[in-house]
């Protein structure tokens, strides 16, 4: 799997490093993005390689394709063999230089293909060879990479094609409709096919539309219902990612009310009185969100400034400590301000818990364009890569938070230094220049 | 500076007065004790001190009633505020009297005598609260409220260095903090403050009229 040094690899980064001149993308090296593909994740990899939008690259290989008269798309199946997945070292080509029995399998199929435009070439050398021969090369391409790509990737290759698999492993049903299918779409192809290869010799314009019709009718009902499944797959993986977003705000939250609250309850075990008290407060926040829809920490004001000073009220109260607020302007709250608040409020906490300082400076600052909170202590600071990759406060509940809103977080801190928490968020539906009332 | 500066206090609690007093000790000399307005006047006037430690609040017309008097007759007396409440308009009040600074009741012993050394040296003061007003009145443009012809920039506005040391201010460093994040010296970071202090005595920005104003002080 892990071969060192072979030769495609010193070409490539030769390439790359001329490439570096003219870079404007993310950085790193190439590597295809199987995360986001239609078919081998290559156009999402140039796209996160140069800054593109994949949407842009995509549309510039369907049209290289044409203007290329086919040739993008055996280069395309090069691509997804040379170039390693994102978060592997090898490429697929680097395997199937040792697949001898698929490089055979890939020349066989090759060879056939060769026959069958030869043939066609003899019946009539229009379009069909023109764009055919590029696609032997894709054939022996796409055999060497259905042979030894890695096991997800099979997977992912064997789904789109299951519709025809169908034939021999689904149930009865279904079988007999895909062949019903495969039945209908040949008689329609080769009818269509014959039309537009006797057309040239006909006068009438008639038959190589209508034969035209029954190539695009064939290729409908062939692979309609593999574009479908392409379009349905592209749907649940988007709605997969917003579910896994949605998860990590939800366990953002758990984690700054109740994770926070029994940890103190365990700190406080010997004071009974005090312990019920957080039991009920946590019991009230976690029923308003549960049943109300209002999310642990928010507060019904509207101001962003007040929210901080409800930040103030809640830590003082809960840890006993002093927090002291500058708050410089105010605004309204929305979604990513108040991203920023449970950030804050988490940094605050942290502070409160950890730092052994008193007091915390909070300090918040609405600009014109622009939102910061600053968490200080003056306290024990620690050492950020020496934090277990299970406390999620840090990563989290701050970074991961601060992130997803689309804002930034930056830690200051050293054992025995005090920790600074600055976090920033740009304001939504603010134009540049407007601002403060 | 003398060693030990020499100090009135004056507050309408007189428990308040002697627990200053008491905790002060030997690190300033408190010379003389006021309740209100007038006898207050009439002590400044009698011991001349280097620093009168003022309450904003005095039954009497407020402490910025003492110093707009003082002003006329020892101009040399240094005020430093001291309140309990964090209002804009009280604090904003004393200090566009002519108070060179501005502390809560709440500051530890340490950080009073300090404040009040600071004061009686010709520094200027700024608690975290009255940074944060501060950077709120200057907001980086002028408002609508700021009528054009008597906006002088010179005066109504605050340099980036500045706003970078009352941010700091705000957020709890201390001077010798702000000097070494910012890679001035202390000197530096005391004369941005008393720039500052003093664009606050004189600006027309209308955020600080206005506090002024809701303390009957225009």
């Amino acid at each position: 799997m892990h071969e060192p040094d072979h030769p495609w690899r010193g070409e490539w980064s030769g390439w790359h490093e001329r490439a570096v001149r003219w870079r404007r993308g993310g950085g790193g090296p190439l590597r295809r993005d199987p995360e986001d593909r239609i078919a081998g994740g290559v156009a999402a990899g140039i796209a996160a390689w140069r800054g593109f939008s994949v949407t842009t690259v995509r549309i510039a290989l369907v049209v290289a394709t044409l203007v290329s008269t086919g040739w993008a798309v055996p280069l395309y199946f090069a691509a997804w063999l040379l170039i390693p997945a994102k978060g592997s070292q090898a490429s697929i080509g680097s395997k199937a230089r040792h697949d001898s029995k698929g490089i055979a399998l890939a020349i066989g199929l090759a060879s056939l293909l060769s026959v069958f435009l030869l043939l066609a070439r003899v019946l009539n050398d229009g379009f069909l060879t023109t764009y055919g021969w590029p696609q032997v090369v894709s054939v022996i391409g796409l055999t060497l990479i259905w042979r030894n790509a890695g096991e997800d990737e099979q997977a992912a290759m064997r789904r789109l094609v299951e519709p025809l698999e169908g034939i021999g492993t689904a149930g009865e049903k279904y079988r007999r409709a895909t062949m019903l299918r495969l039945a209908a779409a040949v008689v329609l192809l080769l009818t269509g096919l014959a039309w537009l290869l006797t057309s040239h010799e006909s006068i009438s314009l008639l038959r190589p539309l209508g034969g035209l019709l029954l190539v695009v009718a064939a290729i409908v009902l062939l692979l309609g219902p593999w574009w479908l499944r392409i379009a349905r797959d592209l749907v649940l993986e988007r709605q997969a990612r917003a579910r896994a977003e949605e998860r990590a705000d939800m366990a953002a939250r758990l984690h700054d009310s109740v994770l926070q609250t029994l940890a103190l309850i365990q700190r406080r075990a010997d004071e009974p009185q005090h312990v019920i008290q957080l039991a009920r407060a946590q019991e009230r926040e976690l029923r308003s969100w549960l049943f109300e829809g209002r999310a642990p920490g928010t507060t019904d004001t509207d101001s962003f400034a007040d929210a901080v000073r409800q930040i103030q009220q809640d830590v003082e109260a809960r840890h006993g400590v002093t927090v002291e607020v500058v708050t410089v302007g105010d605004c309204p709250l929305d979604d990513n301000l108040s991203a920023l608040l449970a950030a804050a409020r988490e940094a605050t906490v942290n502070a409160a818990k950890w730092s052994g300082a008193t007091p915390i400076s909070l300090f918040a600052e609405v600009g014109s364009e622009q939102v910061e909170v600053v968490v200080r202590d003056r306290g024990r600071g620690f050492d950020p890569g020496g934090v277990p990759a299970d406390r999620k406060g840090l990563a989290e509940s701050i970074h991961g938070r601060m992130a997803r809103h689309g804002g930034s977080a930056t830690v200051n801190t050293a054992p025995g230094e005090g920790t600074k928490v600055s976090l920033t968020m740009s304001r939504s539906g603010v134009p540049a220049g407007t601002g403060r009332s | 500076m003398s060693a030990t500066p020499r100090v009135v206090l004056v507050d309408d609690h007189g428990l308040f007065r002697s627990g200053v007093r008491a905790e002060l000790g030997h690190q300033v000399e408190v010379v003389g004790e006021a309740e209100d307005v007038a006898p207050a006047i009439e002590v400044i006037e009698r011991l001349v001190p280097d620093v009168v430690l003022l309450d904003v609040h005095l039954p009497g017309g407020g402490g910025q009633a003492v110093i707009t008097a003082v002003k006329k007759t020892r101009p040399e007396v240094k005020f430093l505020a001291l309140s309990a409440s964090d209002a804009p308009e009280d604090v904003i009040a004393v200090i566009r009297a002519g108070a060179r600074g501005y502390v809560t009741k709440t500051i530890g012993t340490a950080e009073l005598a300090d404040a009040i050394r600071r004061v009686a040296d010709g520094d200027a003061v700024f608690s975290h609260r009255l940074a944060g007003f501060v950077l709120d009145a200057f907001a980086a443009g002028p408002s609508p409220e700021d009528v054009k012809p008597s906006f002088d920039p010179e005066l109504d506005q605050l340099t980036t260095r500045e706003r970078e040391v009352l941010r700091l201010i705000a957020q709890g460093y201390t001077y010798k903090e702000i000097a070494r994040e910012l890679y001035i010296s202390v000197k530096t970071v005391e004369s941005h403050v008393s720039s500052v202090l003093r664009k606050l005595q004189l600006s027309s920005r209308h955020q600080l009229t206005r506090w002024a104003a809701e303390r009957r002080l225009a």
